[in-house]
């Protein structure tokens, strides 16, 4: 992995959370995307050093109710949670250990705390403990080559059964109904933890179900659901296994190539990210922070797919604006593979042209 | 979608503007429409922290919650609302005519129409209303009798804005979008200001440099939700300013500068829309809005409950129905309305027009399950159009929508049609009721007809397969005490 250590350069690398593996299934087919996430670039950063500006804050009032939320979840010994975990899970009244795996015996560094952690979760996974609530975690996931940390908002264990990942949300359930892309993304999320934790006690003993806490209705009182998220944990292994395949996507690189975000003027690393082939659609807008450029570079060079999934589809096998303009001229030359598209388009041309007259 | 529509908008994309993809107005526009446009704080489900809301262009109303966690200033602020819109929606409501029927029925003489930014606000009004409706006047937490009453009306118009070409409640982006096509993606659609910026840019810009404008992050968006720096920046310092002084002006300035740019691209589009000459089926769905708003009236006025949580299983299943007869219903009333929005379907091979080159008016046949011989004429129509309708298929032309047609015949180039009906009674077709040769026509798989639909049982005989009949609904304190918080 040196040719990626040497694309960031000196410029600090960027921690992978939950989020930013999820968002690694978004747009698959994206070698930029690729190759900025193996190598960890910091993209915020790099965008606001090509003066692009920064719109990935999120409200301090959406920070504030979340924290509100979760600790109310997890306060008393995660009583709440317990409340809803018996009803979810049918677990009996003497379970309920509470262990906060945030203390390390003093030792705060990553490795130490995923350490005990790991022995916890062991001790556990072989009924040697009694703990029930797992509270602040600290897995461990193999992304490219590096180790990322990360921290679930709880792990519930029941006695002889399974590990849970407790995922704890602040957008609400008002009357049984949540917003979907909501729910989707914080699925999405805690796939990124089943996976991590399935990839340290084995997959038979983690469940696919995650249990999702949000406040009920318009209140502050949570209650629990289970989420699915099969579909996912699929999604999220052939994203990883692609990860591991970068090296294809860097020999077709050119040589000595940089985005040393601190060090290069921002010409040299305009015309580094220039050099990575992007994959921009609309999509990206509300899942990658490079989509502002990807966006105006695809429309500078007029890409069909800046303008949405389905002009690209209706237009199969057309790559621009321009050239769809022109197969839509009648008498304008027309190669072989583009006969049929451009018959329709013409068809369609005099149709409009008609009808607005 | 269609291919014209990717078609039109690559050509918007490159000559920098938007292109028209009606040529009528698709929807009714209320004489005094109600533009409101609110804001919720971020984080919450239904916080409401300010509105701007009113039916006078140069006077906006602007109501705030100078502390949106305080569960009595979000009251008050339902409570503004509700002087703000209750009277507009009484006033109007009121004045009722009974049409003569073969079951008389009552018609609001005109109807209320609210006018939103974005989907996003008719969610967030729904959830305003669901949030409101339970509330009780009297004893513990009692609030201002216009809150309960404000939320069964919000409610009724966000569940009325669901049902396709309904112009009692409507969001600004779908309208547009509706009538122009821009040269950028739909999801960059739900932007009004991006939107307005490429269909009516201001002096000296392309529609694109307009909608990068309103791009970038400091200019307020069209809500429900604030930027975050903005939250960051200036609400916060003003909400804190509220808590330590109890002066609302921060918060109120703070909030004007966000709202007021939308609320003069709330009428900017309206005047758009109102220079575009309404179509007959639009003016027809409004009748059947003023049904519906004398209904609701009438139901509040005998003391009707305010609507429940979910619907049973029979009201869902009704209700479904009715959302796909309106779909259809518009969809096809559209086209008809409209050869700009026919050319769609024709692109996409449902219609198809061209011109009559031949006639047989003489053919008489013995129909399926009949005994007569009846004239069934049949119609040849040379067409450039790629039909991709079956033989058998029944048809319908907008020049002739009483008509009903079966598709015969296809060649290449040409679509033979047998007319079935609306021939007089005679042993010959009646002069003028088949198409002549020479005529231009287009015919269409589409009907504007509502279809019959199976009837659905009773509420007290709702299947077991469905949970049986389900309890009556009775709301309860729970409901009207249920925290907001």
């Amino acid at each position: 992995m040196n040719r990626l250590d040497a694309i960031r350069g000196t410029t600090p690398g960027q921690d992978h959370n939950a989020r930013s593996i999820a968002a690694l299934a978004a747009n698959p087919a994206c070698d930029r995307r690729a190759v900025l996430d193996a190598a960890a670039i910091d993209k915020p950063r790099l965008m606001r050093r090509l003066r692009f500006d920064d719109r990935w804050g999120q409200s301090p009032f959406a920070i504030q109710r979340n924290q509100q939320f979760t600790d109310l979840v997890k306060a008393n010994g995660a009583a709440h949670l317990l409340r809803l975990l018996r009803t979810l899970l049918d677990l009996p009244i003497e379970e309920a250990g509470y262990v906060n795996l945030e203390d390390a015996g003093g030792n705060e560094g990553h490795v130490a705390r995923h350490g005990h952690t790991r022995r916890i979760i062991r001790q556990t996974a072989e009924g040697r403990g009694r703990a029930t609530i797992l509270d602040r975690p600290l897995l461990r996931l193999d992304v490219a080559g590096a180790q990322v940390y990360l921290e679930p908002d709880v792990i519930a264990f029941q006695l002889g059964g399974r590990f849970h990942i407790v995922a704890i949300k602040s957008f609400a359930i008002v009357d049984d109904q949540a917003d979907t892309p909501k729910v989707s993304a914080a699925a999405r999320e805690a796939a990124v933890y089943v996976h991590a934790l399935r990839d340290l006690v084995g997959r038979d003993l983690v469940s696919h179900d995650v249990i999702l806490v949000c406040p009920r209705d318009f209140t502050n009182e949570p209650t629990a659901t289970t989420v699915d998220v099969r579909h996912q944990l699929v999604t999220l292994a052939r994203q990883l296994s692609r990860l591991t395949r970068i090296d294809t996507i860097l020999d077709r690189l050119p040589a000595g190539l940089s985005l040393d975000v601190d060090a290069l003027p921002a010409a040299q690393i305009e015309a580094a990210v220039a050099a990575i082939p992007a994959r921009y659609a609309p999509q990206c807008l509300s899942a990658c922070e490079l989509s502002h450029l990807c966006r105006r570079e695809a429309h500078d060079l007029g890409h069909l797919d800046a303008l949405g999934r389905i002009v690209r589809d209706d237009l199969g096998g057309i790559e621009s604006v321009q050239t769809a303009l022109r197969v839509a001229t009648p008498g304008e030359p027309v190669a072989d593979d583009q006969a049929e598209i451009a018959e329709r388009l013409r068809h369609v041309a005099r149709l409009y042209d008609e009808a607005v007259a | 979608m269609s291919l014209l529509h990717s078609y039109v908008k690559v050509r918007a994309r490159e000559r920098g503007r938007a292109l028209p993809r009606a040529t009528v107005r698709h929807v009714h526009l209320a004489e005094a429409p109600m533009v409101f446009v609110p804001l919720r704080l971020a984080g919450e489900a239904a916080a409401p922290l300010g509105a701007m809301v009113g039916t006078d262009p140069a006077r906006p109303k602007l109501l705030v919650v100078p502390q949106p966690r305080n569960r009595d200033l979000r009251f008050q602020f339902l409570a503004d609302l509700g002087a703000v819109l209750l009277p507009y929606v009484d006033r109007i409501s009121r004045q009722v005519e009974t049409v003569e029927a073969k079951t008389p029925f009552d018609r609001c003489l005109d109807a209320p129409q609210i006018v939103v930014p974005s989907p996003g606000g008719v969610e967030f009004t729904a959830k305003l209303g669901r949030s409101s409706r339970f509330r009780r006047t009297t004893g513990p937490y009692a609030v201002d009798p216009a809150v309960p009453m404000l939320g069964r009306w919000l409610t009724f118009l966000a569940e009325q804005s669901e049902f396709a070409g309904s112009s009692l409640m409507v969001a600004m982006t779908d309208l547009l979008t509706a009538h122009w096509v821009t040269g950028q993606s739909a999801a960059e659609d739900g932007d009004l200001a991006a939107l307005l910026g490429w269909i009516d840019p201001p002096e000296g810009l392309t529609g694109p440099e307009a909608a990068a404008l309103a791009d970038d992050p400091l200019s307020p968006p069209a809500g429900p939700d604030t930027h975050p720096e903005f939250d960051r920046q200036e609400l916060q310092k003003a909400i804190e300013h509220y808590d330590a002084t109890g002066s609302a002006a921060q918060v109120e300035e703070a909030l004007h500068g966000q709202l007021r740019p939308t609320w003069d691209r709330m009428w900017q589009a309206i005047g758009l829309l109102a220079a575009l000459k309404e179509s007959p089926g639009a003016t027809a769905r409004w009748e059947r809005d003023r049904v519906h708003v004398a209904l609701h009236r009438a139901w509040i006025d005998g003391g009707g409950l305010p609507q429940g949580k979910r619907d049973s299983a029979v009201a869902a299943a009704k209700r479904l129905a009715r959302l796909e007869a309106a779909q259809q219903s518009f969809e096809a009333t559209r086209a008809f309305d409209d050869p700009l929005v026919m050319a769609e379907y024709r692109a996409d091979g449902v219609a198809f027009a061209g011109e009559v080159v031949a006639v047989d008016l003489t053919r008489r046949i013995v129909p399926p399950g009949g005994k007569r011989e009846v004239p069934r004429p049949l119609v040849t129509i040379e067409t450039a159009d790629p039909v991709r309708l079956a033989k058998g298929k029944k048809v319908r032309s907008p020049s002739r929508p009483r008509q009903s047609a079966t598709i015969a015949d296809i060649t290449e180039t040409t679509v033979t049609v047998q007319i079935d009906d609306g021939m007089g009674r005679g042993g010959q077709p009646a002069e003028g009721s088949v198409p002549g040769v020479g005529t231009v026509i287009c015919y269409t798989e589409l009907d504007p007809g509502e279809s019959r639909r199976a009837p659905l049982p009773p509420r007290e005989e709702t299947p077991w397969t469905h949970g049986g009949p389900p309890p009556e609904y009775v709301p309860t304190d729970d409901d009207a005490m249920e925290p907001w918080s």
